[in-house]
Protein backbone atom coordinates (compact mmCIF):
# COMPACT_ATOMS: atom_id res chain seq x y z
CA UNK A 1 0.00 0.00 0.00
CA UNK A 2 1.12 3.35 -0.75
CA UNK A 3 2.28 5.68 1.96
CA UNK A 4 0.66 9.02 2.07
CA UNK A 5 2.90 11.58 2.35
CA UNK A 6 1.25 14.48 4.75
CA UNK A 7 2.69 18.15 4.71
CA UNK A 8 3.01 19.72 8.33
CA UNK A 9 3.16 22.77 9.05
CA UNK A 10 5.26 24.35 12.01
CA UNK A 11 5.22 27.38 13.89
CA UNK A 12 8.43 27.49 15.64
CA UNK A 13 9.86 29.63 18.34
CA UNK A 14 13.42 31.40 17.53
CA UNK A 15 14.22 31.04 21.19
CA UNK A 16 13.69 27.15 21.72
CA UNK A 17 12.33 24.79 18.93
CA UNK A 18 13.89 26.58 15.97
CA UNK A 19 17.19 25.94 18.32
CA UNK A 20 16.37 22.58 18.75
CA UNK A 21 16.07 21.72 15.42
CA UNK A 22 19.12 23.46 14.45
CA UNK A 23 20.97 21.63 17.18
CA UNK A 24 19.36 18.38 15.40
CA UNK A 25 21.05 19.97 12.46
CA UNK A 26 24.48 20.19 13.42
CA UNK A 27 24.00 16.61 15.09
CA UNK A 28 23.29 15.52 12.05
CA UNK A 29 19.95 13.99 13.57
CA UNK A 30 17.27 13.36 10.70
CA UNK A 31 13.66 14.30 10.97
CA UNK A 32 10.76 13.68 8.17
CA UNK A 33 10.75 15.99 5.58
CA UNK A 34 7.08 16.71 5.88
CA UNK A 35 7.57 19.02 8.32
CA UNK A 36 8.08 22.60 6.82
CA UNK A 37 9.31 24.43 9.99
CA UNK A 38 8.11 28.50 9.65
CA UNK A 39 10.45 30.48 12.54
CA UNK A 40 8.25 32.73 14.66
CA UNK A 41 10.05 35.00 17.41
CA UNK A 42 7.34 34.07 19.60
CA UNK A 43 4.88 31.13 19.95
CA UNK A 44 2.61 34.69 21.46
CA UNK A 45 2.83 35.57 17.84
CA UNK A 46 0.89 33.19 16.07
CA UNK A 47 -2.48 34.55 15.67
CA UNK A 48 -5.24 31.59 15.17
CA UNK A 49 -5.61 33.14 11.73
CA UNK A 50 -2.06 32.04 10.21
CA UNK A 51 -2.77 28.20 11.60
CA UNK A 52 -6.47 28.53 9.64
CA UNK A 53 -4.63 29.31 6.70
CA UNK A 54 -2.16 26.58 6.69
CA UNK A 55 -5.37 24.09 6.90
CA UNK A 56 -6.91 25.77 3.95
CA UNK A 57 -4.56 25.96 1.74
CA UNK A 58 -3.95 21.91 2.29
CA UNK A 59 -1.79 21.47 5.14
CA UNK A 60 -2.49 18.48 6.89
CA UNK A 61 -1.91 19.39 10.33
CA UNK A 62 0.08 22.67 11.97
CA UNK A 63 1.92 22.47 14.85
CA UNK A 64 2.73 25.41 17.03
CA UNK A 65 5.85 24.71 19.43
CA UNK A 66 7.34 26.95 21.57
CA UNK A 67 9.56 27.16 24.92
CA UNK A 68 8.55 25.27 28.16
CA UNK A 69 6.30 27.29 30.63
CA UNK A 70 8.33 29.67 32.43
CA UNK A 71 11.21 29.68 29.91
CA UNK A 72 9.17 32.04 27.74
CA UNK A 73 12.13 34.66 26.57
CA UNK A 74 9.03 37.16 26.40
CA UNK A 75 7.88 36.04 29.53
CA UNK A 76 4.43 34.51 28.69
CA UNK A 77 4.09 34.52 25.22
CA UNK A 78 3.40 30.60 25.17
CA UNK A 79 0.54 30.74 27.58
CA UNK A 80 -0.86 32.63 25.20
CA UNK A 81 -0.27 30.12 22.38
CA UNK A 82 -1.98 27.67 24.44
CA UNK A 83 -5.27 29.60 25.51
CA UNK A 84 -5.35 30.38 21.39
CA UNK A 85 -4.98 26.48 20.82
CA UNK A 86 -7.34 25.58 22.87
CA UNK A 87 -10.06 27.59 20.93
CA UNK A 88 -8.51 26.44 17.67
CA UNK A 89 -9.17 22.79 19.53
CA UNK A 90 -12.72 23.68 20.10
CA UNK A 91 -13.45 24.97 16.86
CA UNK A 92 -12.20 23.64 14.16
CA UNK A 93 -12.68 19.85 14.65
CA UNK A 94 -16.59 21.09 14.39
CA UNK A 95 -15.17 21.22 10.70
CA UNK A 96 -13.94 17.83 10.60
CA UNK A 97 -10.52 18.73 11.23
CA UNK A 98 -9.24 15.97 13.41
CA UNK A 99 -8.02 17.36 17.41
CA UNK A 100 -4.91 15.45 16.01
CA UNK A 101 -3.78 17.91 13.30
CA UNK A 102 -3.97 20.59 15.70
CA UNK A 103 -0.68 20.27 18.02
CA UNK A 104 1.12 22.60 20.78
CA UNK A 105 4.35 21.20 21.96
CA UNK A 106 6.94 22.74 24.56
CA UNK A 107 10.74 21.75 23.03
CA UNK A 108 13.71 23.54 24.84
CA UNK A 109 16.75 24.67 22.93
CA UNK A 110 18.39 21.79 23.67
CA UNK A 111 15.96 19.10 23.09
CA UNK A 112 17.16 18.40 19.92
CA UNK A 113 16.61 14.50 19.97
CA UNK A 114 12.97 14.70 21.60
CA UNK A 115 12.55 17.85 19.16
CA UNK A 116 13.22 14.44 16.08
CA UNK A 117 11.47 11.94 18.16
CA UNK A 118 8.29 14.41 18.27
CA UNK A 119 8.66 15.19 14.85
CA UNK A 120 8.50 11.47 13.61
CA UNK A 121 5.80 10.89 15.74
CA UNK A 122 3.86 13.38 14.74
CA UNK A 123 4.04 12.41 11.19
CA UNK A 124 3.24 9.03 11.89
CA UNK A 125 0.10 9.84 13.81
CA UNK A 126 -0.91 12.18 10.68
CA UNK A 127 0.11 9.65 7.97
CA UNK A 128 -2.57 7.66 9.64
CA UNK A 129 -5.29 10.26 9.72
CA UNK A 130 -4.37 11.06 5.77
CA UNK A 131 -5.33 13.79 3.60
CA UNK A 132 -8.32 16.77 5.01
CA UNK A 133 -11.38 17.00 3.01
CA UNK A 134 -9.85 20.43 2.55
CA UNK A 135 -8.32 19.16 -0.46
CA UNK A 136 -11.23 19.48 -2.26
CA UNK A 137 -11.88 23.40 -1.76
CA UNK A 138 -8.25 24.73 -1.22
CA UNK A 139 -8.75 28.17 -1.54
CA UNK A 140 -12.57 28.49 -0.83
CA UNK B 1 -34.36 45.90 46.27
CA UNK B 2 -37.90 45.63 43.29
CA UNK B 3 -40.03 48.63 43.33
CA UNK B 4 -43.12 49.31 41.11
CA UNK B 5 -44.00 51.07 37.97
CA UNK B 6 -46.81 51.84 37.30
CA UNK B 7 -48.42 50.14 34.06
CA UNK B 8 -51.82 51.83 33.09
CA UNK B 9 -54.59 49.99 31.21
CA UNK B 10 -51.90 47.33 30.37
CA UNK B 11 -49.73 49.97 28.23
CA UNK B 12 -45.87 48.17 28.65
CA UNK B 13 -44.47 50.84 26.31
CA UNK B 14 -46.32 53.65 27.95
CA UNK B 15 -44.95 52.33 31.31
CA UNK B 16 -41.41 52.15 29.82
CA UNK B 17 -41.71 55.69 28.98
CA UNK B 18 -42.55 56.80 32.04
CA UNK B 19 -39.57 55.33 33.77
CA UNK B 20 -37.31 56.53 31.30
CA UNK B 21 -39.03 60.31 31.39
CA UNK B 22 -38.23 59.90 35.82
CA UNK B 23 -34.79 59.07 34.45
CA UNK B 24 -34.29 62.29 32.26
CA UNK B 25 -35.72 64.47 34.76
CA UNK B 26 -32.70 63.68 37.30
CA UNK B 27 -29.92 66.71 37.18
CA UNK B 28 -27.08 64.41 36.40
CA UNK B 29 -28.76 62.78 33.20
CA UNK B 30 -29.07 64.53 29.81
CA UNK B 31 -30.07 62.28 27.24
CA UNK B 32 -31.82 58.79 26.58
CA UNK B 33 -30.59 56.63 23.59
CA UNK B 34 -33.80 54.69 22.89
CA UNK B 35 -35.40 52.96 20.07
CA UNK B 36 -37.15 56.21 18.27
CA UNK B 37 -40.08 56.33 15.70
CA UNK B 38 -39.39 58.84 13.02
CA UNK B 39 -41.91 60.75 10.80
CA UNK B 40 -42.86 58.92 8.32
CA UNK B 41 -40.76 55.93 8.50
CA UNK B 42 -41.88 52.67 9.64
CA UNK B 43 -38.45 51.12 10.68
CA UNK B 44 -37.48 52.27 14.10
CA UNK B 45 -34.38 53.32 15.02
CA UNK B 46 -31.89 54.20 17.26
CA UNK B 47 -32.08 57.79 18.50
CA UNK B 48 -31.11 60.16 21.00
CA UNK B 49 -33.64 61.99 23.11
CA UNK B 50 -32.69 65.16 25.27
CA UNK B 51 -36.12 67.47 25.36
CA UNK B 52 -38.87 65.22 27.53
CA UNK B 53 -41.65 65.86 25.19
CA UNK B 54 -39.93 63.97 22.37
CA UNK B 55 -39.93 60.74 24.78
CA UNK B 56 -43.12 60.47 23.29
CA UNK B 57 -41.93 59.03 20.06
CA UNK B 58 -40.07 56.35 22.08
CA UNK B 59 -40.91 52.81 21.01
CA UNK B 60 -38.98 50.62 23.35
CA UNK B 61 -40.69 47.31 22.75
CA UNK B 62 -40.98 46.68 19.25
CA UNK B 63 -40.21 43.85 16.77
CA UNK B 64 -38.48 46.13 14.84
CA UNK B 65 -34.21 45.63 15.36
CA UNK B 66 -32.46 47.54 12.29
CA UNK B 67 -29.35 46.97 13.81
CA UNK B 68 -26.69 46.20 17.03
CA UNK B 69 -27.41 49.59 18.66
CA UNK B 70 -23.98 48.91 21.01
CA UNK B 71 -21.53 50.21 18.50
CA UNK B 72 -23.61 53.40 17.96
CA UNK B 73 -23.11 53.61 21.93
CA UNK B 74 -19.55 53.39 21.62
CA UNK B 75 -19.50 56.60 19.84
CA UNK B 76 -22.02 58.50 21.99
CA UNK B 77 -19.37 57.16 25.20
CA UNK B 78 -16.04 57.54 23.47
CA UNK B 79 -15.60 60.23 25.61
CA UNK B 80 -16.36 61.79 29.31
CA UNK B 81 -19.39 64.54 28.61
CA UNK B 82 -19.69 65.04 32.08
CA UNK B 83 -23.35 63.98 32.26
CA UNK B 84 -25.07 60.76 32.32
CA UNK B 85 -26.92 58.52 29.13
CA UNK B 86 -29.40 56.90 29.88
CA UNK B 87 -29.09 53.58 26.98
CA UNK B 88 -32.67 51.69 27.13
CA UNK B 89 -31.63 48.61 24.90
CA UNK B 90 -31.95 45.17 24.09
CA UNK B 91 -30.36 42.64 26.26
CA UNK B 92 -28.32 41.60 23.58
CA UNK B 93 -27.23 44.95 22.60
CA UNK B 94 -26.31 45.82 26.44
CA UNK B 95 -24.47 42.38 26.24
CA UNK B 96 -22.62 43.66 23.43
CA UNK B 97 -22.11 46.96 25.15
CA UNK B 98 -20.52 45.35 28.07
CA UNK B 99 -18.28 43.29 25.46
CA UNK B 100 -17.26 46.47 23.81
CA UNK B 101 -16.53 48.31 27.46
CA UNK B 102 -14.04 45.61 28.06
CA UNK B 103 -12.43 45.88 24.79
CA UNK B 104 -12.02 49.99 25.09
CA UNK B 105 -14.67 50.22 22.49
CA UNK B 106 -16.51 53.71 24.46
CA UNK B 107 -16.80 53.45 28.07
CA UNK B 108 -20.16 52.94 30.41
CA UNK B 109 -18.67 54.63 33.60
CA UNK B 110 -21.20 57.77 32.02
CA UNK B 111 -23.85 55.39 31.05
CA UNK B 112 -27.29 53.78 32.71
CA UNK B 113 -28.07 50.94 30.89
CA UNK B 114 -31.63 50.03 31.00
CA UNK B 115 -33.23 46.97 29.70
CA UNK B 116 -36.54 44.75 29.58
CA UNK B 117 -37.43 41.31 28.77
CA UNK B 118 -37.42 40.98 25.16
CA UNK B 119 -39.53 39.15 23.27
CA UNK B 120 -37.69 39.72 20.23
CA UNK B 121 -37.43 40.68 16.68
CA UNK B 122 -38.02 40.38 13.10
CA UNK B 123 -35.36 40.51 10.50
CA UNK B 124 -35.39 43.76 8.85
CA UNK B 125 -37.20 42.35 5.80
CA UNK B 126 -39.73 40.65 7.77
CA UNK B 127 -40.23 43.53 9.57
CA UNK B 128 -41.22 45.44 6.46
CA UNK B 129 -43.54 42.70 5.35
CA UNK B 130 -45.04 42.83 9.53
CA UNK B 131 -45.29 46.55 9.50
CA UNK B 132 -47.03 46.61 6.08
CA UNK B 133 -49.55 43.94 6.91
CA UNK B 134 -50.67 44.34 10.10
CA UNK B 135 -53.33 47.21 10.91
CA UNK B 136 -52.86 49.61 13.35
CA UNK B 137 -49.42 49.96 15.69
CA UNK B 138 -47.04 46.96 14.73
CA UNK B 139 -45.51 47.37 18.36
CA UNK B 140 -48.71 47.49 19.76
CA UNK B 141 -50.08 44.21 17.67
CA UNK B 142 -46.10 42.46 18.44
CA UNK B 143 -46.93 43.29 22.42
CA UNK B 144 -50.63 41.29 22.03
CA UNK B 145 -49.32 38.60 20.04
CA UNK B 146 -46.74 38.09 22.79
CA UNK B 147 -49.01 38.58 25.84
CA UNK B 148 -51.10 36.23 24.16
CA UNK B 149 -48.87 34.01 23.97
CA UNK B 150 -49.45 33.45 19.84
CA UNK B 151 -46.17 34.39 18.37
CA UNK B 152 -47.91 33.16 15.11
CA UNK B 153 -47.49 36.46 12.70
CA UNK B 154 -49.14 37.00 9.30
CA UNK B 155 -48.06 35.37 6.09
CA UNK B 156 -46.04 32.80 7.39
CA UNK B 157 -43.52 35.70 9.27
CA UNK B 158 -41.22 34.44 11.91
CA UNK B 159 -39.09 36.06 14.36
CA UNK B 160 -35.28 35.71 13.63
CA UNK B 161 -33.83 32.61 14.25
CA UNK B 162 -30.94 34.13 16.37
CA UNK B 163 -34.23 35.31 18.61
CA UNK B 164 -36.35 31.89 19.06
CA UNK B 165 -32.82 30.43 19.62
CA UNK B 166 -32.17 33.34 22.30
CA UNK B 167 -32.13 32.02 26.32
CA UNK B 168 -30.94 35.26 27.34
CA UNK B 169 -33.85 37.61 26.98
CA UNK B 170 -34.13 39.03 30.74
CA UNK B 171 -32.12 42.39 31.02
CA UNK B 172 -29.95 40.75 33.67
CA UNK B 173 -26.56 42.29 32.80
CA UNK B 174 -28.33 45.85 32.70
CA UNK B 175 -28.10 48.43 35.51
CA UNK B 176 -31.57 48.93 36.09
CA UNK B 177 -33.72 45.96 34.60
CA UNK B 178 -37.38 46.10 34.11
CA UNK B 179 -39.76 43.18 33.70
CA UNK B 180 -41.60 43.81 31.00
CA UNK B 181 -43.28 40.29 31.03
CA UNK B 182 -45.65 41.15 34.05
CA UNK B 183 -48.14 42.69 32.14
CA UNK B 184 -51.20 40.91 34.09
CA UNK B 185 -49.68 42.56 37.31
CA UNK B 186 -50.63 46.29 36.69
CA UNK B 187 -47.01 46.96 37.64
CA UNK B 188 -44.11 45.95 36.02
CA UNK B 189 -41.52 45.33 38.74
CA UNK B 190 -38.28 47.48 38.23
CA UNK B 191 -34.79 46.05 39.65
CA UNK B 192 -31.19 47.84 40.55
CA UNK B 193 -28.48 45.17 38.96
CA UNK B 194 -25.62 46.74 40.11
CA UNK B 195 -24.78 49.70 42.16
CA UNK B 196 -24.94 52.34 40.06
CA UNK B 197 -28.41 51.26 39.15
CA UNK B 198 -29.32 51.39 42.79
CA UNK B 199 -28.02 54.62 43.53
CA UNK B 200 -30.42 56.19 40.75
CA UNK B 201 -33.20 53.74 40.90
CA UNK B 202 -33.56 55.23 44.47
CA UNK B 203 -33.67 58.79 43.32
CA UNK B 204 -36.80 58.05 41.36
CA UNK B 205 -38.78 57.33 44.59
CA UNK B 206 -40.97 54.07 43.46
CA UNK B 207 -43.04 52.48 46.04
CA UNK B 208 -41.51 48.74 46.96
CA UNK B 209 -42.94 45.92 45.19
CA UNK B 210 -44.53 42.31 46.83
CA UNK B 211 -43.22 39.17 45.30
CA UNK B 212 -46.40 38.41 43.51
CA UNK B 213 -45.34 40.74 40.74
CA UNK B 214 -42.32 38.95 39.81
CA UNK B 215 -44.44 35.12 40.30
CA UNK B 216 -46.35 36.20 37.16
CA UNK B 217 -43.42 37.37 35.08
CA UNK B 218 -41.26 34.34 36.37
CA UNK B 219 -44.09 31.86 34.87
CA UNK B 220 -43.93 34.13 31.03
CA UNK B 221 -40.13 34.02 31.51
CA UNK B 222 -39.70 30.81 32.47
CA UNK B 223 -42.36 29.24 29.39
CA UNK B 224 -40.81 31.44 26.67
CA UNK B 225 -37.28 30.14 27.89
CA UNK B 226 -38.27 26.33 27.70
CA UNK B 227 -39.34 27.04 24.02
CA UNK B 228 -36.57 28.84 23.03
CA UNK B 229 -33.99 26.28 24.59
CA UNK B 230 -35.71 23.66 22.47
CA UNK B 231 -35.96 25.98 19.43
CA UNK B 232 -31.98 26.44 20.12
CA UNK B 233 -30.95 22.78 20.50
CA UNK B 234 -32.73 21.83 17.51
CA UNK B 235 -30.82 24.82 15.72
CA UNK B 236 -27.41 23.64 16.98
CA UNK B 237 -27.84 19.99 15.84
CA UNK B 238 -28.64 20.95 12.51
CA UNK B 239 -26.04 23.30 12.07
CA UNK B 240 -23.52 21.52 13.64
CA UNK B 241 -24.74 18.39 11.13
CA UNK B 242 -24.81 21.29 8.00
CA UNK B 243 -20.84 22.02 8.82
CA UNK B 244 -19.15 18.65 9.88
CA UNK B 245 -16.77 18.75 7.20
CA UNK B 246 -14.39 21.45 4.78
CA UNK B 247 -16.77 20.36 2.03
CA UNK B 248 -20.08 20.94 3.72
CA UNK B 249 -18.49 24.11 5.42
CA UNK B 250 -17.63 25.16 1.71
CA UNK B 251 -21.12 23.99 0.40
CA UNK B 252 -22.73 26.01 3.54
CA UNK B 253 -21.34 29.47 2.54
CA UNK B 254 -21.22 28.72 -1.55
CA UNK B 255 -23.79 32.15 -1.84
CA UNK B 256 -21.14 34.26 0.11
CA UNK B 257 -20.16 37.45 -2.12
CA UNK B 258 -17.63 38.21 0.36
CA UNK B 259 -19.49 41.32 0.78
CA UNK B 260 -18.68 41.44 4.45
CA UNK B 261 -21.75 43.01 5.70
CA UNK B 262 -22.04 40.29 8.15
CA UNK B 263 -18.59 41.47 10.09
CA UNK B 264 -19.65 45.12 9.72
CA UNK B 265 -22.75 44.49 11.41
CA UNK B 266 -21.49 42.71 14.16
CA UNK B 267 -21.25 44.90 17.41
CA UNK B 268 -18.00 42.62 18.36
CA UNK B 269 -16.03 42.54 15.35
CA UNK B 270 -14.35 46.09 16.49
CA UNK B 271 -11.06 46.06 14.85
CA UNK B 272 -10.50 49.23 12.84
CA UNK B 273 -7.71 47.49 11.13
CA UNK B 274 -9.06 43.89 10.39
CA UNK B 275 -7.08 42.07 8.80
CA UNK B 276 -9.54 41.39 5.99
CA UNK B 277 -9.16 45.11 4.55
CA UNK B 278 -5.70 45.32 4.55
CA UNK B 279 -3.39 44.47 1.44
CA UNK B 280 -2.58 41.37 2.92
CA UNK B 281 -5.58 40.46 0.60
CA UNK B 282 -4.76 42.05 -2.88
CA UNK B 283 -2.97 39.44 -3.87
CA UNK B 284 -0.51 39.67 -6.99
CA UNK B 285 -2.14 39.01 -10.13
CA UNK B 286 0.57 36.08 -10.86
CA UNK B 287 -0.19 34.74 -7.57
CA UNK B 288 -3.90 34.24 -8.68
CA UNK B 289 -2.59 32.85 -11.81
CA UNK B 290 -0.21 30.50 -9.81
CA UNK B 291 -2.94 29.24 -7.77
CA UNK B 292 -5.54 28.66 -10.57
CA UNK B 293 -2.69 26.59 -12.52
CA UNK B 294 -2.14 24.74 -9.68
CA UNK B 295 -5.64 23.53 -9.28
CA UNK B 296 -7.07 23.43 -12.29
CA UNK B 297 -9.79 26.29 -11.93
CA UNK B 298 -10.27 28.10 -8.70
CA UNK B 299 -13.44 29.73 -7.44
CA UNK B 300 -13.90 33.71 -6.67
CA UNK B 301 -14.06 35.57 -4.80
CA UNK B 302 -11.15 33.50 -2.77
CA UNK B 303 -10.88 32.97 0.91
CA UNK B 304 -14.39 32.98 1.93
CA UNK B 305 -13.65 30.44 4.52
CA UNK B 306 -10.61 31.77 5.53
CA UNK B 307 -12.67 35.21 6.10
CA UNK B 308 -15.81 33.01 8.54
CA UNK B 309 -13.12 31.15 10.00
CA UNK B 310 -10.98 33.65 11.29
CA UNK B 311 -14.06 35.82 12.29
CA UNK B 312 -14.55 32.94 13.98
CA UNK B 313 -11.50 32.42 16.17
CA UNK B 314 -11.04 36.43 16.53
CA UNK B 315 -14.61 36.91 18.15
CA UNK B 316 -16.83 33.87 18.82
CA UNK B 317 -15.57 34.01 22.77
CA UNK B 318 -17.56 37.42 22.05
CA UNK B 319 -20.76 36.48 20.37
CA UNK B 320 -24.00 38.12 22.00
CA UNK B 321 -26.03 36.17 19.63
CA UNK B 322 -27.92 39.04 18.45
CA UNK B 323 -28.40 37.87 14.77
CA UNK B 324 -27.54 41.02 12.85
CA UNK B 325 -24.38 38.88 10.75
CA UNK B 326 -27.61 37.00 9.12
CA UNK B 327 -29.68 40.49 9.13
CA UNK B 328 -26.89 41.92 7.02
CA UNK B 329 -26.43 39.58 4.79
CA UNK B 330 -27.95 39.88 1.50
CA UNK B 331 -27.82 36.07 0.14
CA UNK B 332 -29.58 34.64 3.22
CA UNK B 333 -26.43 32.55 4.77
CA UNK B 334 -27.28 31.26 8.12
CA UNK B 335 -24.09 33.21 9.43
CA UNK B 336 -26.05 33.75 12.59
CA UNK B 337 -26.81 30.02 13.52
CA UNK B 338 -23.41 29.25 12.51
CA UNK B 339 -21.74 31.46 14.56
CA UNK B 340 -24.18 31.05 17.59
CA UNK B 341 -23.49 27.41 17.62
CA UNK B 342 -19.60 27.46 17.51
CA UNK B 343 -19.64 30.49 20.17
CA UNK B 344 -21.68 28.07 22.42
CA UNK B 345 -18.78 25.61 22.58
CA UNK B 346 -15.79 28.39 22.50
CA UNK B 347 -17.32 30.24 25.28
CA UNK B 348 -17.95 27.10 26.90
CA UNK B 349 -14.67 25.99 26.87
CA UNK B 350 -13.55 28.86 28.85
CA UNK B 351 -16.57 29.26 31.60
CA UNK B 352 -17.56 32.70 29.66
CA UNK B 353 -20.60 34.00 29.12
CA UNK B 354 -20.10 36.84 26.76
CA UNK B 355 -21.02 40.42 28.32
CA UNK B 356 -22.67 38.58 31.44
CA UNK B 357 -20.27 41.18 33.46
CA UNK B 358 -18.00 44.02 33.03
CA UNK B 359 -15.55 42.16 35.47
CA UNK B 360 -15.19 39.14 33.53
CA UNK B 361 -12.35 39.23 31.51
CA UNK B 362 -12.25 38.50 27.71
CA UNK B 363 -10.86 34.63 27.65
CA UNK B 364 -8.40 35.74 24.69
CA UNK B 365 -6.81 38.71 27.16
CA UNK B 366 -5.55 36.57 29.80
CA UNK B 367 -4.16 33.18 31.02
CA UNK B 368 -3.55 31.02 34.05
CA UNK B 369 0.23 29.57 34.05
CA UNK B 370 -1.42 26.11 34.47
CA UNK B 371 -4.57 24.86 32.59
CA UNK B 372 -5.68 23.23 29.72
CA UNK B 373 -2.97 20.51 29.89
CA UNK B 374 -4.52 18.26 27.37
CA UNK B 375 -3.84 20.82 24.80
CA UNK B 376 -0.05 20.38 24.71
CA UNK B 377 1.15 17.31 23.26
S1 LIG C 1 -31.29 38.05 20.42
FE1 LIG C 1 -32.42 37.90 22.39
S2 LIG C 1 -32.15 39.84 23.39
FE2 LIG C 1 -31.54 40.14 21.22
S3 LIG C 1 -33.38 40.87 20.19
FE3 LIG C 1 -33.41 38.67 19.98
S4 LIG C 1 -34.57 37.91 21.77
FE4 LIG C 1 -34.01 40.03 22.17
S1 LIG D 1 -21.58 37.06 15.16
FE1 LIG D 1 -23.67 37.65 14.58
S2 LIG D 1 -24.92 36.98 16.33
FE2 LIG D 1 -22.78 37.03 17.06
S3 LIG D 1 -22.51 39.07 17.96
FE3 LIG D 1 -21.85 39.20 15.81
S4 LIG D 1 -23.67 39.89 14.67
FE4 LIG D 1 -24.39 39.17 16.69
S1 LIG E 1 -22.90 39.13 4.70
FE1 LIG E 1 -23.33 37.14 3.73
S2 LIG E 1 -22.47 37.33 1.64
FE2 LIG E 1 -21.62 39.02 2.85
S3 LIG E 1 -19.66 38.19 3.63
FE3 LIG E 1 -21.19 37.79 5.23
S4 LIG E 1 -21.93 35.71 4.75
FE4 LIG E 1 -20.86 36.45 2.92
Amino acid sequence: MEIYEPTIVAFVCNWCTYTAADLAGTSRLEYPKNIRLIRVMCTGMVDPQYVIKALLEGADAVLVSGCHPGDCHYINGNFKARRRMKLLQEILPRFGFDRNRLRLTWIGASDGIRFVEIMHNITRQVRELGPTGMRNVVGF
Amino acid sequence: MIRKLPLEKGNVPGAVRNLLRLLLALDDVDAVMAPLRTPGARMIMPGMVSDPERIEAIDPVSPCFPLNAAQLLSKLARKPTGAFLVACLRPCEIRAAIERAKLHQGSLEEVILVGMDCGGAFSNRDYQTFSGTVSGDPAEAFCQAIQADELRFPEGLSLASACQACTAFTPDAADIALGTFAWESGFLPVEARTEKGRRFLERLHLENAGMEVCEKRNVVVSDIRDRRIAFRDAMFEKTRAAVDSPEKLAAYFSNCVLCTNCRVACPICYCRECVFMTDVFDHEPLQYRNWSRKSGAIRLPRDVLFFHLTRLVHMSTGCVGCGQCSNACPNDIGVTELFCTIAAGSQQAFGYFSGRSIDEPPPMTVFETSEFPEVVG
